[in-house]
């Protein structure tokens, strides 16, 4: 019996499809890797579209001083590179905060999200930008507020022109999450690493560009699935333009 | 455990992380090179009239792209040695080409986007033109075309080179030895944490930000020349 | 087309508009150079003049669209940009220039209606969030102006769907239901095909007849001008060349300049 972690030639005929699909418990292995990742992608999306939407709109403050903090926030968790970002805050943040550790999946979601929130908030800047200054002048001779103005005039017809490169972004995001891995985080990532090292005892031995491949698949999948989803949301937001 | 900033121990380190910065960027420099040179080939391809060819170019490019550089490049060094019918050569490398080959591959396929942006911006009747004069298609591509998408391709592709400096670090874990590997050599040998990664940090930042202002300059004068 | 009736009128009524020494500059070019004008309360202006003479900035700095640079600008007995602090006159803060703010509407040239919302919602917004009614009351009052210029058929359509008369008069109707005191229009009828004309004039007459509304318009429409203007300016590089009842300016100018921009305007 093949020692795991060997592969068997990548051109044997017969075993092809044998070794392409994995055995049932290397799938549950990174299923529960799967799990962890989409744990990180949802928390990561939800601190860096708290951040994109705050950040994106303090760079157009009319106080210097909010648009400045806000240009400091984007170009540091831009320029200092998710993986970087990552490790730090795994490993120097806590020491900090005079704790010994904090918990993967915290440093994971908040060096993903503020990464994240710093690209989103460029988007969000321009699409503000971009809605006709007519809208705003219409909304001052109206004497809404700025608050109100921003809520019920700009954002939602910013909103169609964020999605698209905001979908991007996520999918961006996703692949970032595989970074974790690197932390000792239990992803997608992880779980494949495990296999491969043969720490993890499987039953049949592990073909390694079939598990990649597989993995790059699942990725693949979960991708897919965003960019439809995004693909909903900018049908839907593009529907209030017309009349039902 | 540390408790405040230990300066003499920063000094100390900071030659040892300087070092690791040249080993990043040198990777990200020759990934560069490979990636500009695939991606016109992969955007080459994906124009191509014959349906074989654009096709599964389209399909690659979009399977890179969707997927993480991390399990690609874990497949160029962990799964691509396993393939013994292959000549060894093309199979194993040292940790720094592999890195570099899976950048270069990975950030090929947006550079490949960056140019069919480019080409597809210049307006069709550049094309008629150079048909009613009887052009010949390479002379098209040469005097007509390429000088004018390249400029515009060139903030897209600049973009992607300061994204691949922030990937290139990625390689510390199949042990290149660049500066986020320094760092955290460091923290093993040393049990200092916030040190190593502050500083790494800051030299990260001290390169991305300058190459990411750089870039900007480079969209404004773009824009404004093809006014 | 049916009469426009307002709701009785605020215990206010229309306001005047006291304009003096006003000034304004972007960077170098000095648009409004000491301007000094007053508009009596329910008067109907129009101001005419070559593009790029400021005739739009009057509007804007009324609006505060743009901030004015020197002088002041009162609203009925208000000052628009200045308060009192301590005894002494000084710039208002952002809260009192909304709160007489609050007595002008404007009117645009390219409309600026909200795009994502229906004609009836557009009307509704900023009673709802400005003056506090509730959202039943918003959509009852939105109706009958609706109704009142026409289109109380098109209430549930968003802009996108409705013709430029259509939409303007959706704008004229916004406006008026916060009530201003003031309104001004800003070349209103010029990004419309000319067939679409008429129907915002309409409504402008019915406004301007009632004597209710203190009204300053930019416009070229120069018929509409010597029927409804108690009052025509005629404005060039930033200072008013001359002002006087309609028949005056029109027929019988006394500036060379008044005289070959109307033979300009008016032979087409």
């Amino acid at each position: 019996m093949p020692k795991p972690g060997t592969a068997g030639s990548t051109f044997e005929g017969r075993h092809l499809l044998d070794d392409l699909i994995l055995n049932s418990n290397q799938y549950k292995n990174l299923m529960e890797g799967t799990l962890v990742t989409l744990q990180v992608i949802a928390g990561s999306f939800a601190l860096g579209t708290v951040m994109s939407l705050i950040m994106g709109v303090a760079r157009l403050s009319s106080r210097s001083w909010i648009r400045g903090a806000a240009l400091i926030y984007i170009e540091f968790a831009r320029g200092v590179s998710a993986i970087i970002l990552l490790f730090w805050m795994a490993y120097a943040l806590p020491i900090l905060f005079g704790l010994p550790s904090i918990p993967g999946m915290l440093a994971g979601i908040l060096a993903l999200g503020l990464n994240m929130g710093a690209y989103g908030a460029e988007i969000v800047r321009g699409a503000i930008q971009a809605v006709p200054k007519g809208q705003y002048e219409a909304a001052i001779a109206l004497n809404l507020s700025n608050r109100d103005r921003l809520r019920e005039v700009i954002l939602p017809q910013a909103v169609p022109i964020i999605l698209p490169p905001y979908g991007n972004l996520s999918i961006e995001v996703l692949k970032g999450t595989a970074l974790v891995s690197l932390i000792g985080l239990s992803d997608l990532a992880f779980e494949t690493q495990l296999l491969r090292s043969g720490r993890v005892r499987s039953v049949d031995p592990v073909n390694l560009p079939f598990l990649y491949l597989n993995v790059l698949i699942i990725y693949l999948i979960l991708s897919q699935v965003i960019a439809y989803l995004f693909r909903v949301a900018e049908r839907r937001s593009a529907r209030k333009f017309v009349s039902v | 455990m540390q408790t405040t900033w230990d300066w003499d121990f920063s000094a100390e380190i900071f030659p040892r992380l300087m070092e690791g910065m040249l080993v990043t960027v040198a990777v990200t420099l020759i990934g560069i090179v490979i990636a500009v040179i695939l991606g016109l080939f992969l955007a080459l391809g994906r124009r191509s009239n014959q349906p074989w060819i654009s096709y599964p170019t389209a399909w690659f490019i979009e399977f890179i792209r969707s997927t993480p550089l991390l399990i690609q490049l874990f497949f160029f060094y962990y799964a691509l040695p396993q393939a013994r019918d292959l000549p060894r050569w093309l199979t194993t490398w040292p940790a720094f080409i592999t890195m570099f080959v899976a950048l270069g591959v990975h950030y090929a396929c947006y550079a490949s986007e960056a140019y069919r942006a480019g080409i597809e911006s210049v307006p069709k009747g550049q094309w008629e033109a150079s048909t009613t004069l009887n052009l010949k298609i390479k002379t098209t591509w040469r005097s007509v075309i390429l000088p004018q998408a390249i400029p515009r391709s060139l903030p897209p592709l600049g973009n992607y080179f300061v994204a691949m400096f922030k990937d290139a670090p990625i390689g510390s874990a199949i042990t290149v030895q660049g500066v986020l590997f320094v760092a955290r050599a460091t923290q093993s040998a040393s049990f200092r944490s916030v040190e190593p990664y502050t500083l790494a940090g800051l030299l990260f930042l001290a390169v991305s930000i300058p190459a990411a202002m750089f870039v900007r300059r480079l969209e404004r004068r773009v824009a404004y020349e093809s006014d | 087309m049916s009469q426009i009736e307002y709701s009785p009128p605020t215990p206010k009524g229309a306001a005047s508009i006291e304009m003096r020494d006003v000034t304004k500059a972007f960077g170098e070019l000095v648009v409004l150079n000491d301007l000094s004008l007053d508009v009596d309360a329910g008067e109907v202006v129009v101001i005419i003049g070559p593009s790029g003479s400021g005739k739009t900035t009057i509007l804007r700095v009324v609006m505060t669209l743009e901030r004015i640079d020197d002088g002041y600008i009162k609203i009925g007995d208000r000052q628009l940009y200045h308060e009192e602090k301590d005894g002494e006159p000084t710039w208002a803060s952002e809260k009192h220039i909304r709160s007489v703010r609050s007595d002008i509407s404007m009117v645009f040239q390219h409309f600026n209606l909200f795009p994502h919302m229906s004609a009836r919602q557009n009307v509704m917004l900023a009673p709802i969030k400005v003056k506090g009614l509730n959202e039943d009351e918003a959509a009852e009052k939105a109706k009958i102006l609706l109704d009142r210029v026409g289109l109380g058929d098109k209430l549930d359509h968003r802009p996108s769907e409705l013709s430029g008369g259509q939409k303007q008069r959706v704008a004229i109707a916004r406006s008026l239901a916060m009530e201003p005191r003031v309104m001004l229009f800003d070349e209103v009828t010029s990004a419309l095909d000319p067939e679409l004309v008429g129907e915002v004039l309409n409504v402008l007459r019915e406004l301007a007849a009632s004597g209710d509304m203190t009204m300053m318009m930019v416009t070229h429409e120069m018929g509409f001008a010597r029927e409804m203007a108690d009052r025509v300016l005629m404005f060039d590089r930033g200072r008013i060349l001359e002002q006087g009842p309609p028949d005056q300016i029109f027929i019988d100018p006394e500036h060379e300049r008044t005289k070959s921009f109307l033979k300009a305007v008016l032979s087409h």
